[in-house]
């Protein structure tokens, strides 16, 4: 009984009890603010969306294993002229000295030869004769000398070393011994010998071979062997259209020939391998989102991208918030002249048309040649000079009404400063207008830049910006068949900005206290 | 009434001086001009003057020797009496060139504005009857999504599927390839085929806005105690809506379209020269890359006295519309 008695009567104490865990839970301000912005879903979405860009920009550039503007490159098989091959079907002339046979001699030497005369009369009246020893060789004699001016011949002398030259009276005797089917000659003492495939031999030692063929390097400072010259003109021969040919160190390389009935001559194409830019590369291991015009990667360029996008977003709405803060305050709380002459020139800014402005002063700075690093802080600057005034007009209407609440009344009545009466009580009535107006214009400025990065305008290479990425579907190739280049950015781009204006709603609906849920 | 739109245009019409002498600063200290261009171009040509003199010359016969003031005062004497001088890209006269361009713009601009009024308005009075249901939140986030589209995203996807995977449309420009051989009837309905893209474009990324708009003052005046009043008469939903809150919320939105109409005449910039339609925009897009300092000067003035004109018809409306307003 005594203890149900004493049961009860801690009941009721307990029902009194004014102990910390009996008291009803309050909330500041802050706090609801907080809670009825969390219970809004959407607006949540729109934060988590906002983490992962800001994750995904200025994380991600740094776990990114490339850098920003890292070109990648990429081998491929390329053709590449590197010898021409002719067969010789007419005359060529060699000549002692320079001048000795002229061009004209020459001609008058194809004549006489048809018509089975002796000798012919050149230029200047100088007669020649000519002696033909073999179908496809003659030696020509200036008027009565012993020694030969010139030799006309089909096939060529060459030497075997790449500096070697051989010289007129070494050609003419072996073409000579060649076309009398000789195997040997003296000349100035030394013995030669000639080989029925066109090899001379001074001693055993090769010095010179003679060939039908003209073999020639397409460029200079390439020296073509023998050897490659020879199974070149034997595959040519054969009639085989591919050629590869291992050289003395045992390099293997592959060749295409191809016939060009204009000049008569054989084309010799080297495939060489070759290293170039790789360029609009297909999403793969390397590069999740393929690789853009430059063989910059794109994954990489999109997360540096995003963050010059939020950087100049941020920048700019600082600056003109700032800038509307003051002088909207001034306007408001100062009223008078200083009110009418702050809002004129609200007005003229509203009237002044910003994007026309802004893409003008992008096309001059464009025509400047401007560093990209400073056009870029011209373009947050600019930006946020012509952002300001519908900053400055919100906090003055905003500092207008506060100004006559009673509030503001009795903070006059207990006499304090006037700049604590304005920063401790207007301003912080401002500031939950001033978020939500804020944010929905981090929105809206991201997209203005990356429309004037759209245009070439704005941010530039080597700075990638979401607009300036998407810039490369102006190309309609890229349009057509790039899509990894363009979709990407312009979802971040979508993403970003729908999650700003979620955001910036959330908070407007969560600050607004007579909202109802 | 009358002395209070005389003291508004009187206004304005110091503002508007303001700006365009702004606007001719600005241009006038460009660090680079078309006269430079024009000028180094002429003077590569074998044979002929130098550079500096063809500068010389060049900057005579366009009236840019004269000092800003002397400039601005001698711009504002012949704007006044319309003639705003020959366009140094297009080599027309100004007004010429704006005269061919304005209309297919207006046109454009036009209907893609009756499309946005048509479909933008009832979705927002829906979404504000409906608040915090799923058609509002739907209807939200679709305003939403459509005022964070960037225009050239929404555009290249526009163009990817239907000019290039569906092939219905030509990807630019404002008439097709066999222009010159249709009828008359045929040319205004290839010009229309061309202005689709455009105009989805415009329509879509001005909706979110208007929708917006809507919703909210809807929301405002159904929290109003008129409409508690009503409610409480007994009168079906219907009329409460329709009669009492829908006409409350016209005030706001009329005054708002009726401020945006001069906007029509202003062509949509961005829009335009992603289609190559050679609009107003498009065209003073082209002059102000090329630094045409008198076309661009023509459209920055022209675009100024838009809005103030804007200004003014919001202003005039709001007292026309709403009885409660008095203007002294």
């Amino acid at each position: 009984m005594n203890d149900n008695m004493e049961n009860k009567d801690q009941k009721a104490q307990a029902e009194y009890s004014l102990n910390d865990d009996r008291r009803v839970r309050t909330l500041s301000p802050g706090a609801l603010v907080v809670r009825r912005f969390l219970r809004n879903r959407v607006a949540v979405t729109g934060l988590i969306i906002l983490i992962i860009m800001f994750l995904f920009s200025f994380v991600g550039g740094s776990i990114t294993p490339y850098r920003e503007d890292q070109l990648f490159y990429r081998t491929t098989q390329q053709k590449k002229q590197y010898a021409a091959v002719k067969e010789n079907t007419e005359f060529r002339y060699v000549t002692a000295t320079k001048d000795s046979f002229p061009s004209v001699a020459q001609a008058k030497f194809v004549i006489a030869r048809k018509t089975g005369k002796p000798s012919f009369e050149g230029k200047k009246g100088t007669t020649y004769t000519y002696e033909e020893i073999g179908e496809d060789f003659c030696v020509i004699y200036g008027d009565g000398m012993e020694e030969p001016v010139a030799f006309a011949t089909y096939d060529t002398v060459s030497s075997v070393t790449s500096d070697g030259e051989v010289s007129f009276n070494l050609q003419c005797e072996i073409l000579e011994a060649l076309a009398a089917g000789e195997d040997g000659f003296t000349l100035g003492g030394v013995e030669y010998t000639v080989a029925e495939d066109g090899s001379v031999y001074k001693g055993t030692e090769e010095v010179a071979y003679a060939s039908r063929f003209i073999v020639q390097a397409i460029m200079n400072d390439v020296f073509l062997t023998r050897a490659f010259k020879e199974e070149l003109v034997t595959s040519i021969q054969d009639g085989n259209m591919d050629f590869v040919f291992t050289d003395e160190d045992g390099t293997e390389a592959e060749y295409t020939v191809s016939y060009d009935a204009a000049s008569k001559s054989y084309a010799v194409m080297q495939t060489v391998e070759t290293k170039i830019f790789d360029t609009y590369a297909s999403p793969s291991k390397e590069h999740w989102l393929g690789t853009d015009r430059n063989g910059m990667d794109m994954l990489t360029r999109l997360m540096y991208g995003g963050r010059v996008s939020l950087y100049i977003g941020f920048i700019v709405v600082i600056i003109e918030t700032v800038l509307g803060v003051i002088l909207g305050g001034l306007s408001g709380y100062c009223g008078g002249w200083v009110d009418g002459l702050i809002m004129r020139i609200v007005d003229v800014f509203y009237c002044v048309p910003s994007m026309p402005i802004i893409i003008i002063l992008g096309a001059a700075m464009d025509a400047m040649r401007m560093d990209p690093q400073i056009r870029m802080f011209y373009l947050m600057l600019i930006l946020g000079f012509l952002g300001w005034p519908s900053v400055a007009r919100l906090v003055r209407g905003q500092i207008l009404s506060l100004r006559e609440q009673e509030f503001m009344t009795a903070a006059e009545a207990t006499g304090i400063r006037a700049s604590r009466r304005i920063f401790r009580h207007l301003i912080p009535n401002v500031i939950p207008q001033l978020i939500v107006t804020m944010t929905m214009s981090l929105g809206s400025t991201i997209i203005t830049e990356a429309t004037l990065s759209f245009l070439g305008l704005g941010v530039k290479f080597p700075f990638a910006s979401w607009g300036n990425i998407i810039n490369d579907v102006n190309d309609t190739y890229v349009l057509t068949n790039f899509w990894f280049i363009w979709i990407p950015a312009g979802i971040c781009l979508l993403a970003t900005v729908l999650a700003f204006n979620l955001v910036g709603d959330g908070l407007r609906d969560a600050f607004d206290p007579k909202m109802k849920r | 009434m009358r002395k209070y739109i005389i003291k508004r245009l009187l206004q304005s019409v110091f503002l508007l001086v303001l700006v365009a002498f702004i606007i001719y600063v600005l241009m006038r200290c460009l660090p680079t001009s078309y006269l430079e261009e024009v000028a180094r171009q002429k003077s590569m040509q074998p044979g002929s003057k130098s550079f500096e003199e063809w500068m010389q010359q060049l900057s005579a016969t366009y009236g840019m020797d004269k000092g800003i003031i002397q400039g601005f005062l001698g711009w504002c004497g012949r704007a006044l009496r319309g003639d705003f001088g020959d366009s140094w890209k297009w080599t027309v006269p100004v007004v010429d060139k704006f005269k061919d361009a304005v209309w297919i713009s207006f046109i454009m601009g036009g209907i893609a504005f009756l499309l946005e009024i048509i479909i933008a308005i009832p979705l927002g009075i829906i979404a504000a009857t409906k608040q915090y249901s799923k058609t509002d939140y739907t209807i939200t986030i679709v305003a939403l999504a459509c005022f964070s589209l960037p225009t050239f995203f929404f555009a290249s996807l526009l163009k990817l599927l239907f000019s290039v995977r569906l092939g219905w449309f030509d990807l630019g420009g404002l008439i097709g390839r066999n222009y010159e051989q249709l009828s008359a009837a045929g040319q205004i309905a290839d010009k229309a085929h061309h202005l689709v893209l455009p105009i989805i474009t415009l329509v879509v990324i001005n909706i979110g806005y208007l929708m917006r708009y809507t919703r909210t003052n809807m929301l405002e005046v159904l929290n109003a105690d008129y409409i508690r009043t009503a409610r409480a008469k007994g009168l079906s939903e219907r009329k409460v809506i329709y009669h009492h809150a829908f006409r409350n919320t016209l005030i706001p939105l009329v005054t708002m379209l009726g401020a945006s109409l001069p906007g029509l005449f202003s062509g949509a910039l961005i829009t335009e020269t992603l289609y190559s339609i050679p609009g107003i925009g498009y065209v003073s897009y082209q002059s102000m890359v090329s630094g045409d300092i008198p076309f661009s000067m023509f459209y920055l003035v022209f675009l100024a006295i838009l809005t103030l004109l804007g200004n003014l018809i919001s202003d005039i409306l709001y007292a026309v519309v709403d009885p409660r307003v008095r203007i002294a």
